[in-house]
């Protein structure tokens, strides 16, 4: 349809052709502020890196990397379980004990005592770590009470639950081993070198295809207004990570015996990042979860079913949960009453938010979690490398939490576009 | 749902009877796409609707005008299924139905601009046009089909002062949100368009753009429901006028059966010493 009103303004260029330095420069810029939003960040993690490898010559040694990313997937996991309800405004205080029952029965369950199959515990310990989330879900979206009270009390019911699941187990001591291979080798099995590569260099090609793929579908609908040197820049910064990291797991990382390869847990964290990603960028799902983050009523008007995808989300956002608390017992080899539940909360959220995930809902990207929750690791290791009391972390982990809110609400100011 | 069902059916028999003879004062168009009969809402001990009958017609554009506080957002909610009427009955094409969600009013061929907006502003302009009906392939969003169509559109309707689709909506001026959310509505191929105060922010060009759209829409055979407070943009595009006072629908009928004078003493007052197309039923 067309409209014969004439607007003089209407047909004024408004794209002046730009030279292609300024069309550069524009892309830097871009890519600092918005694209992935993860400008600052970056800058502020490598600015991390050089400070503790200055500090501490062992820090970038091949062990110690390997050891950080171990380090980081509790806060990696459990925010990406976060972000699920932050997207939505809302926040699930009760994360970090609800991964403990997760954790927990998949530990009894595999017990000499129980004895049941692994592909029968592990995946219960994520259906009860699912199931507590959608009860969290239905109270909050049937009852409508606020999520931060709902789970602040569910946070401490959830704290006695596991505290009777650990004792009810005879004379448990107040912790309970983790006496299933399986369960163990999650954290600390490694891929041979060989399949180390072949999963890092299938995850760069499929990663890399997916990249390309769209740009060139964009460039063929003539809507290519970047330009293609980013699409090969970011396939070519992938390839380098990719050989990076493959070279840094495959040293041998034992004085004493051979240990090298690929951590699962690190699989299982590109796994989790992958699902989740795709599931908020490319379906129907993702677009509403964010449309209900940013605009509820505009959602419900809109036709959007608000309540299902709600529930959808506290829902992927406890079988997230769910890994995390497989990792976490996996880790420790075990699981204790003196998990803290509560702490780990805290740094779920404080990665995600130092990632660039807004508290308020309707802004944030499951990458974000894995950035802040290596982040978070990396001050942690760091911190310990060079032998700074547990204050001073905890000092260092606040000032970094308000640093990155801080330089996310300046950057973004003149971020507006979507892509 | 106090009336019984029998009087909003005698009252379709009239008007399909009637539409054979338009004659009298009550003017009864042939084919009435939309009907509420006896629609009153209240919220808790506020009535914000009392006994409305409004009848919309394929093709034509109905001004809905009122007061503030008069009525009109919520009546037009209740047809978009935000609001379920307390009592009264709603027809479509002679069928009465009961729209509880903005979807199944959609559903039916009724889109709706409403005065916030109802814009996401985390979302950029295609996400916001898209929303709740996206294009799929494989299961995949299919971003370039949303995007193409957009710009192509954003084209047609001259909604040109937007620079990227992929713009973020919370970066938009007052206008350019107006005009996506008009521009929304009508991309889906709705038969009734509602539109509350469409170009309460618009500049001089885009309101003339918008009032064009509506005379486009009506002429397309697709019926209009335009809230306005600017008695110019009624005078100028509504064939007919349907007046909201405090809750009570005063009168309604061909715009020829208005004056300015007569519209706005209606509106203020209730009546009317000139006119009475239909008199205020009492609560
Ligand atoms: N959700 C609600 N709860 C309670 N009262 C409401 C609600 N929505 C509207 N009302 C009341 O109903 C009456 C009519 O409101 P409405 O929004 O329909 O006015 P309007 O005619 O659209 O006015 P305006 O021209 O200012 O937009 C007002 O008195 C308002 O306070
Ligand atoms: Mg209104």
């Amino acid at each position: 349809m067309s409209i014969p009103i004439e607007d003089q303004s209407a047909h004024r260029p408004d794209e002046r052709p730009a030279t292609s330095a300024a069309t550069f420069l524009n892309q830097v810029k871009r890519m600092w502020q918005g694209e992935s939003g993860l400008g600052p960040i970056l800058f502020g993690l490598l600015a991390l890196i050089i400070y503790f490898e200055v500090r501490s010559s062992v820090f970038l040694s091949a062990g110690n990397i390997t050891n950080l990313f171990i380090q980081s997937t509790i806060f990696i996991l459990l925010g990406m379980a976060e972000i699920w309800v932050l997207l939505m405004g809302d926040i699930d205080l009760s994360v970090g004990f609800s991964a403990g029952i997760g954790g927990a029965v998949a530990v009894i369950l595999t017990s000499t005592q129980h004895n049941w199959p692994f592909w029968i515990a592990l995946p219960l310990g994520l259906v009860a770590c699912t199931l507590v989330s959608a009860v969290w879900g239905v109270m909050v979206i049937r009852l409508r009470l606020p999520s931060f009270i709902v789970t602040l009390a569910g946070q401490i019911g959830l704290a006695g639950v596991l505290l009777y699941l650990i004792n009810s187990q005879g004379n448990s001591g107040g912790s309970l081993p983790v006496q299933e291979k399986v369960l163990y080798y999650l954290v600390w099995g490694n891929l041979t070198p060989v399949a180390t590569w072949i999963v890092i260099m299938v995850s760069v090609v499929l990663l890399s295809w997916t990249i390309l793929r769209s740009d060139q579908r964009r460039r063929t609908a003539g809507l290519d207004e970047k330009p293609l040197w980013l699409a090969f820049a970011k396939v070519g910064l992938l390839v380098v990570a990719g050989v990076l990291l493959a070279l840094i797991f495959n040293t041998n990382r034992s004085t004493f015996t051979t240990l090298n390869g690929m951590p699962f847990a690190i699989p299982i964290d590109l796994g989790v990042l992958a699902g989740g990603t795709y599931i908020l960028t490319k379906t129907r799902a993702g677009r509403y979860i964010y449309a209900i983050g940013g605009n509820v009523e505009a959602a419900r008007r809109a036709g959007i079913n608000v309540n299902r995808y709600r529930l959808l989300a506290f829902t992927l956002s406890g079988f997230t949960t769910g890994i995390a608390g497989l990792l976490y017992v996996s880790r420790l080899n075990g699981i204790s009453t003196g998990i803290e539940g509560g702490t780990y909360v805290l740094y779920a959220v404080a990665a995600a938010v130092i990632g660039g995930t807004s508290l308020f809902g309707g802004r944030g990207k499951m990458i974000h979690a894995v950035i802040g929750g290596l982040v978070v690791a990396t001050i942690g290791n760091g911190m310990a490398l060079i032998n700074v009391s547990a204050s001073g972390l905890y000092i260092v982990t606040a000032l970094v939490l308000l640093a990155a809110v801080t330089v996310d609400s300046v950057a973004r100011r003149g971020n507006s576009t979507n892509r | 749902m106090t009336s019984t069902p029998e009087s909003p059916s005698s009252e379709m028999s009239e008007t399909t009877s009637a539409s054979s003879g338009d004659s009298g004062v009550r003017v009864v168009e042939a084919e009435h796409l939309l009907s509420l009969c006896g629609i009153s809402k209240d919220f808790g001990p506020v009535q914000a609707l009392r006994d409305v009958d409004l009848d919309v017609p394929v093709g034509q554009v109905t001004a809905l005008i009122g007061d503030n506080g008069a009525g009109k957002t919520v009546l037009i909610k209740t047809i978009s299924g935000i609001y379920p009427p307390s009592s009264g009955h709603i027809f479509w094409k002679g069928r009465e139905i009961h729209p509880h969600t903005p979807r199944d009013s959609a559903e039916l061929g009724i889109a709706t601009v409403y005065q916030d907006l109802a814009l996401c502003d985390n979302l950029d302009i295609v996400q916001n046009m898209y929303l709740g009906r996206e294009e799929t392939r494989f299961g995949q969003l299919d971003e370039i089909k949303m995007e193409l169509a957009t710009k192509e559109l954003l084209k047609d309707l001259a909604v040109s002062t937007v620079k990227s689709v992929r713009q973020l909506v919370a970066s938009l001026s007052g206008g350019q949100r107006q005009a996506i959310a008009v521009a929304r509505a009508v991309m889906r191929d709705s038969e009734l368009v509602i539109m509350d105060e469409p170009t309460a922010a618009l500049g001089v060009s885009q309101t003339a753009q918008v009032l064009e759209l509506v005379r486009q829409l009506a002429s397309r055979g697709i019926a209009v429901i335009l809230i306005s407070h600017n008695l110019n943009d009624v005078f100028s595009v509504a064939d007919r006028i349907a007046v909201l006072h405090l809750g009570y629908l005063v009168s309604q009928g061909p715009v020829s059966n208005y004056d300015r004078s007569s519209a706005v003493e209606m509106l203020t007052t209730g009546a009317s010493s000139r006119v009475h197309p239909t008199p205020p039923l009492a609560g």
